[in-house]
C-alpha cells in the first residue's frame, strides 16, 4: 500500500482527504439539523427523535464510528497542513496584502476549525455524554433529553459560547464547502458560481439553523 | 505639459547573504510619475553607487512583462498594487506623493534569499526537469497542423501556457504553494494531445519534486489567481487535482507513476 501512502501524504492527498472528510461532515451537518429543529416543536417531538435513534441504535453506532474517523482525519490532517503550511514560509512579510487578494472565509479556516472544535468537545461532553453514557435508560423512561437541553440553553455563557462558534462555523463551512469541489477537480466557469452560492446559502442556514435553538430557548426562558 | 515629482518614502529588505539576518533600511527619493518601479530603483542605485554605497539588488530582464526575471512584493502584493501586471509594468502614477512604500523580495522556504529582493527561484526549474516536457521522435518533420486540435483546447492551453514563471503565486499564497505555477505547465503540455504520452507520469513526478522542496499546500484561497501577473486560472489547480487522483488510479506500479 506503498502507493495509497504516498497519495495520503503527498500535498494534493491531504487537500483530497480534508475535501473527502469535509464533504461527510457537511452532510451530516444537514441531518444533524434537520432532526435538531424537532425542540421546537416541544418536548414529546425532541424526546420522540431520539428516542427513535435509541430503536436503530447499532445503526447510529456504525454511523458514529464513521463520523468519528472523519473528524479525527478532518482535525488531525487539517492541523497538520497548518503547521506544513506555516513552516513553508520561515519570514513572514512585513506588510501583509492578504486582504487584497483572497476572502477572509478562506485566511481563516484554523482559527474558526480551531474554535469548532473547542465548541465540538464541549458540546459532546455536555450533550453527547449525558445523553449516551449518564444512565440512558433512566433518562429515556423519564423522557428528559429536551430538558436537558433546554436547561444548557438558559447558561448565558454556553449560549454565547454557542453563538459564537456558530457563526465560525458558518465562516469555516462557506469556504469548506467550494473547496471541496475545487480540490476534487470540479471547477468550470459553468457551474463553478453556482457552487459558491450554494455553499454560502448552505453555510448561512447551517450557522442560522443551528444557532436559532440556544437562542431562542435563552430568550423564552425554556417555557414548554 | 508640467509633471509633478513624486517625493516618497522607500523601505526596501536589505540582506547582505542567505545566511546573514535581513532588515528594512529607508531610502528618500524623488521620481517622475512617468517612470517605472524599477526605473525608480536604477536611479536610487545610481544615487548610492555614486555615493560609494552599496546598490539595491533586484532582478529584472525584459522589462516588458513577459519573461517573468523581475518580482518585488510591494506593500505586500506581489507585483503591486495593480491587477495582471509585472513589477516592471507597474509605473510610479499610481503612487501618491508623500507615500510610503514597503519592498520586500518575495518570501518562501523554498525561494531563498540570495542578497537584498533577489531570490533562488530554481525551484521551479528543477519541477521542471521532473516532468514539464514532452518526447519528440527522430525522424522527419511532420506537416504543421497535422494532428487535429479543437479550437477551445488550443485555446485553453494557451491560458496556460501563459505562465511566465515568475513566482508571484508562491508569494502571494499564504502557504507558499507552488500550485497555480505547477497546474499551470501541467496543464498546457496535458491539454494537447503532444503532451499525453507523458500525462500521468508527468503529474505525479511534478507534485513529488514540488513537495521534496518545501512549497506548502494549497487550501483554496485564490490569491494566486488574483496575484498573477498572467491571470493563470485557478481552473487549472482543479484540473491537476483530477490528474493526479486519476495518475493514482491509474497507475499499475505500486510505487511512483
Amino acid at each position: 500500500m506503498n502507493w495509497l501512502n504516498n497519495f495520503l501524504n503527498s500535498s494534493i492527498g491531504k487537500k483530497f482527504v480534508m475535501a473527502i472528510t469535509g464533504s461527510f461532515l457537511l452532510i451530516f451537518l444537514i441531518i444533524h439539523l434537520i432532526g435538531n429543529i424537532t425542540l421546537f416543536f416541544g418536548p414529546d417531538a425532541f424526546n420522540g427523535y431520539v428516542k427513535t435513534l435509541d430503536v436503530i441504535k447499532p445503526l447510529i453506532r456504525v454511523i458514529e464510528l464513521v463520523l468519528l474517523a472523519a473528524f479525527v482525519f478532518h482535525i488531525f490532517n487539517g492541523f497538520r497542513l497548518w503547521l506544513e503550511n506555516k513552516r513553508a514560509r520561515p519570514v513572514e512579510y512585513k506588510i501583509n496584502g492578504s486582504t487584497e487578494n483572497s476572502s477572509i472565509f478562506s485566511r481563516t479556516m484554523f482559527i474558526s476549525g480551531s474554535i469548532i472544535f473547542i465548541f465540538l468537545v464541549l458540546h459532546l461532553g455536555t450533550f453527547f455524554w449525558r445523553f449516551n453514557v449518564h444512565d440512558p435508560q433512566q433518562l429515556a423512561d423519564a423522557h428528559q433529553y429536551y430538558d436537558i437541553v433546554v436547561g444548557f440553553f438558559q447558561i448565558w455563557w454556553y449560549v454565547l459560547l454557542y453563538i459564537i462558534a456558530m457563526i465560525l462555523l458558518g465562516f469555516h463551512l462557506n469556504h469548506g464547502f467550494q473547496s471541496a469541489f475545487q480540490t476534487f477537480g470540479l471547477n468550470s466557469k459553468k457551474y463553478t458560481p453556482l457552487i459558491k452560492k450554494l455553499g454560502t446559502i448552505y453555510a448561512i442556514i447551517m450557522a442560522v439553523g443551528f444557532a436559532s435553538m440556544p437562542i431562542y430557548f435563552f430568550l423564552s426562558g425554556g417555557v414548554k | 505639459m508640467e509633471t509633478k515629482i513624486l517625493k516618497l518614502k522607500l523601505k526596501i529588505w536589505r540582506q547582505k547573504n542567505a545566511n546573514s539576518v535581513g532588515s528594512f533600511v529607508d531610502y528618500d527619493v524623488s521620481v517622475s510619475p512617468d517612470a517605472s518601479f524599477l526605473e525608480m530603483l536604477d536611479e536610487l542605485n545610481n544615487k548610492l553607487e555614486s555615493q560609494g554605497l552599496e546598490p539595491v539588488v533586484f532582478e529584472s530582464d525584459c522589462r516588458e512583462g513577459i519573461c517573468g526575471t523581475c518580482g518585488l512584493v510591494i506593500n505586500g502584493q506581489p507585483h503591486g498594487p495593480i491587477p495582471r501586471i509585472a513589477t516592471c509594468q507597474l509605473h510610479m502614477r499610481n503612487f501618491k506623493d508623500g507615500d510610503t512604500i514597503w519592498i520586500e523580495p518575495f518570501r518562501a522556504k523554498a525561494f531563498p534569499v540570495i542578497k537584498d529582493l533577489m531570490v533562488d527561484r530554481s525551484g521551479f526549474d528543477k519541477i521542471l526537469q521532473a516532468g514539464g516536457y514532452i518526447s519528440a521522435n527522430v525522424g522527419g518533420a511532420q506537416d504543421a497542423n497535422m494532428i487535429p486540435i479543437p479550437k477551445d483546447v488550443a485555446s485553453e492551453a494557451f491560458d496556460a501556457a501563459a505562465c511566465i514563471g515568475c513566482g508571484a503565486c508562491v508569494a502571494a499564497c499564504k502557504n507558499a504553494s507552488a500550485m497555480l505555477f505547477v497546474s499551470a505547465k501541467i496543464s498546457h503540455l496535458g491539454l494537447l494531445p503532444q503532451g499525453q504520452p507523458e500525462r500521468y507520469r508527468r503529474v505525479d513526478r511534478m507534485i513529488k519534486v514540488m513537495d521534496e522542496l518545501g512549497f506548502g499546500s494549497c487550501t483554496n484561497t485564490y490569491a494566486c489567481e488574483a496575484e498573477c501577473p498572467k491571470g493563470i486560472s485557478v481552473k487549472f489547480i482543479a484540473r491537476m487535482n483530477r490528474d493526479y487522483i486519476a495518475a493514482k488510479l491509474k497507475s499499475k506500479t505500486l510505487e511512483q507513476v
